[in-house]
């Protein structure tokens, strides 16, 4: 993967085939420990402890179009490349949490790549589902909530071109305040 | 022109939002728009899937094309990544390969403004005689 927007968007598509309602997306930038730390969890089917010991095994997918599932996979190679690692917690019918660490410095850590983007292309196509974003950064932080979107818009589609256009803007003005 | 940074400040937007919506056809029906489905799996957005459904969204109303943008999973066409299936109403879906920001625009131009079939068309949908 070319960034770690890239990688949330993957590991999100994962919480859509589970039926997730509800996906909870958590980036913290924490300088002082060295940490990039991004936490993705879901209120989906979840997995059994059998299924969670498979799915970072490429070999291993839901999936029936191909036989290798690449995306759990990838996170890791790309986390453990940076000194970092990913865990995966999950039951049945408790949905799934993905946390994945990468050393903030190393230089094998993607570009954070453009989250905002990434945040609204995935509520855009997912009008169902709510997406809570979270961003940490040792100045602040702030948190998206497609839920509340929906709201105020009442009878606007989120997936208007120039309401996510708007909102893409919304959140990396609100990202660009809590840069280091 | 303002910054946008709080749902307060997206009120104008969604007020001409809510005009525009107003002035087209009260008839129009999602089943009578375009539909356009973006692959965004594993294989899709290491090849920049992302990018190419962005640049559909923001580049078809431009275009006079209102159409539904949407995501869907793997179709299994992984080397041709990114894949984009495209539904004209009352016509068979088309999928085409190798769908880059620079062929997004490409499909624009031509397909759906001019019905004009471009290169990279995976052929998934056609009959053969036997089976018609």
């Amino acid at each position: 993967m070319q960034d770690l927007s890239a990688h949330i968007m993957d590991i999100a598509q994962n919480s859509i085939r589970a039926r997730a309602t509800r996906i909870e997306i958590d980036v913290e930038e924490r300088i002082p420990r060295d940490a990039f730390i991004i936490t993705i969890r879901d209120n989906g089917e979840g997995m059994d402890a059998a299924t969670v010991a498979r799915v970072t095994d490429p070999f291993f997918t839901s999936r029936t179009t191909r036989k290798v599932g690449l995306g759990i996979p990838l996170l890791k190679q790309n986390a453990e490349a940076t000194g970092g690692s990913v865990t995966i917690q999950s039951a049945p019918g408790e949905g799934a949490t993905v946390r994945a660490f990468f050393t903030y410095s190393h230089l094998d850590r993607p570009p954070a790549g453009d989250i905002p983007g990434t945040i609204v292309l995935l509520v855009a196509a997912n009008p169902g589902v709510e997406v809570r974003y979270r961003h940490v950064t040792d100045k602040g932080e702030y948190t998206f909530n497609s839920r509340e979107v929906k709201d105020f818009l009442g009878d606007v589609p989120l997936d208007d071109p120039d309401i996510v256009a708007a909102l893409r803007e919304m959140i990396a003005e609100n990202i660009k305040e809590i840069e280091i | 022109m303002e910054k946008i940074k709080s749902l307060a400040d997206l009120k104008r937007i969604k007020e001409n939002v809510q005009a525009k919506m107003d002035l087209r056809e009260k008839s129009e029906q999602v089943e009578e728009l375009i539909q356009i489905k973006v692959a965004m799996a594993t294989c899709g957005i290491a090849a920049g899937s992302k990018e190419t459904m962005t640049y559909f969204i923001d580049h078809l109303e431009e275009n006079g094309i209102r159409a539904v943008v949407t995501q869907t999973g793997c179709m299994g066409y992984c080397y041709a990544e990114p894949t984009v299936e495209i539904t004209k109403p009352g016509k068979e879906p088309l999928v085409f390969g190798d769908v880059t920001v620079a062929r997004a625009g490409e499909i624009i131009q031509k397909y759906l403004k001019h019905d004009e079939l471009v290169e990279g068309i995976i052929p998934v949908n056609y009959h053969t005689i036997h089976e018609s």
